[in-house]
């Protein structure tokens, strides 16, 4: 893909210059602004916080064994579910794979040596920090019980917990979301290699690009009504409480206006992870990259016109949900179109069966099922027997877990060894592929089944007919728990223990694989000439190594 | 295209036969509901099998038989994405015409509906019948007879959900919302609390007992209610002084109740609006931002001094004004 020439393989990677030995000690990495070492940063901060959220998913599981509640206290239960859901939208799904492998990938899939404002980007990272710590300082404090969905008259006048710091950490993290996001866009616009056109992207930059403009436009949104929370809860000023004159149904209209243009901030990144995931491994050109490219925008644009539909029983205008629920629809087609490009790469590809890859497949699975279950609450007659379900709960874990952290997952499985240069165990990641497959299913499929019996979500009890299959959920939940542990063990081993890794050991084009394995800080010696389009595998002879 | 999900339907129907797989359907709505149900199920299985089928033969067929090996390219076919766009399209085209139709028809109450009122209050369900039965997480209705519910809340959104009547309504503070069915089988049934509502948000919930009409009828009359809503309405209304300035002749500083309820009404705002249940809770919450055109804008708020309850024997009373009026009249 490039013409710059690059030596490498005579360089053994202990000697060589990499980003990650260039400087040593604690302050070279708190005060880098290396696009990379930021990635790095972000990366052990949100792996963190998905621990720390995944804990108390474990522990709310292990609870609902019993009808009866086998663990806490129903005040306790509703900490839990709050506090996972904060952590794990805020501080790890949003973040996710922007802010890591976006922030690694950016520069190098387009041919800069960094992104336009690398010390913008270090403070994105301070303040994600910053807003992790007010949102944990809450979660010590006592925890917070209002749901991560923040809803009033609750959250602003009767819940006695920590609403203002968690809502705080919400708010401050929020501007890291619009840097990173504004950071990005220019990056895109101005720095791309010679010869790189938009046409010639690796369609992991449009879906980065295209999260990037939800980032700007949507969050300032969530910010502005959190402020507006604030503002009732410590001034008691009549915004959302009819008690003191405010209207509780603004805020549900403010919130879903970001937050559900906030799926496809999860999405979308996901998506793109994909097309590159997919093409390597059946080294393919991807089907229709115009359809695929084209579809995040869509995705992108649409997903600010659907917020409606989490509010069809709250006694909207029948008119304004049959608008809602047409334009939720809508959103469902360049989803589907995704799914079949995909699909027909594959035809007649050499398509190998690695992790990384495995991961796809995992993602193409379970996305589709989320995708799908989704049109049950689009159409307006069943959206009102599976609102506040277990079915929601299900659906959006099967499209942020089944789908966004399987392609986080298999994109750092893709992307480990130019991180760190080290290759990881082969087989253990396949395994747990497979566990974490098999896990999720386990644990969420049954919940499909448990909302349209009925059973609401956020229940510390329930009635014990249900107890089937939440024991179902919860023997899945502990398989899927020890299937996010495997990669954590055999990942972290690999920093120090793997075997080093070439500059492209799975065979891939793209800018990013032309350099060494660690890169260099400069990322590229040269800034490399485009001359062909992404994917571009049948033109030219692939060596792994 | 709703013809053919309908066929579809038909043809699922003995699936749906099937125990564990749905809850009990005991309203006039539920069989409707579930039958687009499960034409969705059968639409996602069926597309996820086949793109999956598709993914697992070209992993084996395609896959990598030498570790150098590069494939052709294959060429772009636009009549293929137009298809699977279109394909989709129509489909999803199909799906929202059926489902709006079926939420469409469900959407207003017949005429001729019973009506009981709900409170949602943290965390329990304050029930009244008009006849003036109080019940407490319980609620007891006839069957083959549409029955509306108006909800209010007050303190927080609370959601009121019958899953086997397959109807959801958020009870939120400051508003009516209202809900209708009609029950189609004896029987007990849940009814629990949709919206997270703090604490014990898990244990707002009650029964709904669907009775023949005449054991309704029977457990209506051995209920030993003190009085009608509507005669209690009256008590607060006297005693709250409401009668001193809305005197039934139309002499008072206020606008005479008799014949209001259903009305037009103008503001000074030049606005006009219907006399209904929300007009008169704001009227009484409220009653500067209703102030009417020919009156001057003296009425005290009674924000604080009643309950939602009380506001609803309120409205129970002055509806049975506009009753009076046309019975006046007829006669």
């Amino acid at each position: 893909m490039s013409t710059a020439t690059l030596d490498v393989h005579e360089v053994p990677t202990g000697s060589r210059v990499n980003y990650l030995n260039a400087q040593y000690g604690v302050k070279s990495w708190l005060l880098t602004t290396d696009h990379k070492r930021i990635a790095l940063l972000y990366l052990f901060s949100i792996t963190l916080m998905f621990f720390v959220g995944g804990t108390f998913a474990v522990l709310m599981r292990l609870h609902l064994i019993e009808p009866q509640g086998a663990l806490v206290q129903p005040e306790t239960y509703n900490k839990l579910f709050t506090m996972h859901g904060v952590i794990m939208v805020f501080f790890f799904l949003v973040p996710s794979i922007p802010a890591t492998l976006g922030n690694f990938l950016v520069p190098m899939m387009i041919g800069a040596r960094d992104l336009a404002f690398p010390r913008l980007n270090l403070l994105s990272w301070y303040i994600y920090i910053i807003g992790a710590i007010f949102t944990l300082y809450a979660v010590i404090s006592g925890g917070v019980d209002t749901g991560w969905t923040f809803y009033t008259p609750y959250s602003s006048s009767f819940s006695h917990t920590s609403v203002i710091p968690t809502a705080l950490g919400v708010f401050i993290t929020g501007f890291s979301s619009i840097l990173t996001g504004l950071n990005f866009v220019v990056t895109i616009h101005k720095m791309r290699a010679p010869g790189l056109t938009w046409f010639r992207l690796p369609l992991f930059i449009w879906a980065i690009y295209a999260t990037s403009i939800i980032f700007i436009l949507g969050t300032p949104v969530i910010a502005i009504t959190l402020f507006l929370l604030g503002l009732e809860r410590l001034l008691h000023i009549g915004i959302f409480d009819p008690a003191i004159g405010g209207d509780p149904i603004l805020f549900q209209h403010l919130f879903w206006f970001y937050s559900h243009p906030a799926v496809y901030i999860m999405i979308l990144p996901g998506m793109g992870v994909m097309s590159e995931l997919i093409t390597c491994f059946s080294r393919k050109r991807i089907f229709g990259y115009s359809f695929v490219a084209f579809s995040s925008l869509s995705i992108a644009v649409i997903s600010f016109l659907v917020w409606g539909h989490h509010m069809f029983v709250t006694g909207q205008s029948i008119y304004a949900g049959l608008t809602f629920s047409v334009l939720s629809f809508m959103v469902a087609i360049p989803s589907a179109v995704k799914v079949f490009n995909w699909t027909a790469t594959l035809y007649k590809g050499s398509i190998s069966y690695d992790a990384p890859m495995l991961y796809a497949l995992g993602f193409i699975g379970l996305f589709t099922m989320g995708g799908l279950t989704g049109l049950f609450l689009a159409s307006l007659a069943t959206d009102v027997h599976l609102n506040g379900t277990y079915f929601i709960v299900a659906h959006f874990h099967y499209i942020m877990v089944g789908g966004a952290v399987m392609a986080y997952l298999g994109g750092i499985h893709f992307w480990w060894p130019k991180i760190t240069g080290r290759l990881y165990p082969d087989g253990w990641a396949r395994f747990a592929a497979l566990v974490i497959f098999v896990g999720f299913n386990l644990t969420f499929f049954p919940q499909f089944m448990l909302g349209y019996l009925g059973m609401p979500r956020r229940y510390a009890v329930y009635p014990s007919e249900f107890q089937v299959l939440n024991v179902m959920s919860s023997a899945g939940a502990s398989i899927l728990g020890i299937g996010y542990l495997i990669p954590l063990i055999y990942l972290t081993w690999s920093m120090r223990y793997g075997p080093t890794a070439g500059p492209n050991p799975w065979g891939a084009k793209g800018l990013e694989w032309t350099t060494p394995s660690p890169p260099p800080t400069e990322n590229f010696e040269e800034i490399p000439v485009v001359t062909e389009d992404a994917y571009d595998y049948a033109h030219s002879t692939v060596t792994r190594g | 295209m709703i013809g053919l999900a309908t066929f579809g339907s038909t043809f699922l129907s003995s699936v749906i036969q099937a125990p564990q797989l749905r809850p009990e359907a005991a309203s006039s709505i539920a069989e409707g509901v579930d039958h687009l149900y499960f034409v969705l199920t059968f639409i996602t299985l069926f597309f996820t099998i086949a793109i999956f089928s598709t993914i697992f033969f070209f992993m084996v067929k395609y896959r990598r038989r030498a570790e150098n090996e590069i494939p052709p390219d294959t060429e772009e076919n636009l009549p293929l994405e137009l298809a699977w766009t279109i394909i989709p399209t129509l489909i999803c085209a199909g799906l929202f015409l059926w489902a709006s139709s079926l939420y469409f028809e469900n959407s207003r109450p017949p005429s001729a509906s019973t009506e009981i009122f709900v409170i949602g209050k943290q965390w329990m369900w304050h029930i009244q019948h008009p006849e003036g039965v109080r019940e407490i997480n319980e609620l007891h209705v006839p069957e083959g007879v549409p029955v509306k519910l108006t909800m209010t809340s007050e303190d927080v959104i609370h959601d009121f959900y019958i899953p086997a009547f397959r109807v959801k309504k958020d009870v939120i503070p400051g508003r009516y919302s209202s809900l209708w069915f009609q029950a189609t089988k004896v029987g007990a049934y849940h009814l629990f609390c949709a919206q997270y509502c703090g604490a014990d948000h898990a244990e707002m919930l009650g029964w709904v007992y669907v009775m023949s009409p005449a054991d309704y009828e029977t457990w209506l009359a051995s209920g030993t209610p003190s009085e009608t809503m509507e005669k209690t309405g009256e008590k607060i209304f006297n005693k709250l002084g409401c009668s001193s300035c809305h005197q039934p002749d139309g002499t008072g500083r206020g606008p005479s109740l008799v014949g209001d309820y259903g009305k037009e009404e103008d503001l000074k705002s030049g606005e006009k609006r219907l006399v209904d249940e929300a007009f008169i809770r704001q009227a009484i919450i409220n009653p500067n931002s209703v102030a009417l055109k020919n009156y001057p804008p003296i009425m005290p708020t009674f924000r604080g001094q009643i309950n939602e309850e009380q506001v609803l024997q309120l409205i129970a009373y002055v509806k049975s004004l506009a009753s009076e009026e046309r019975n006046s009249n007829g006669k």
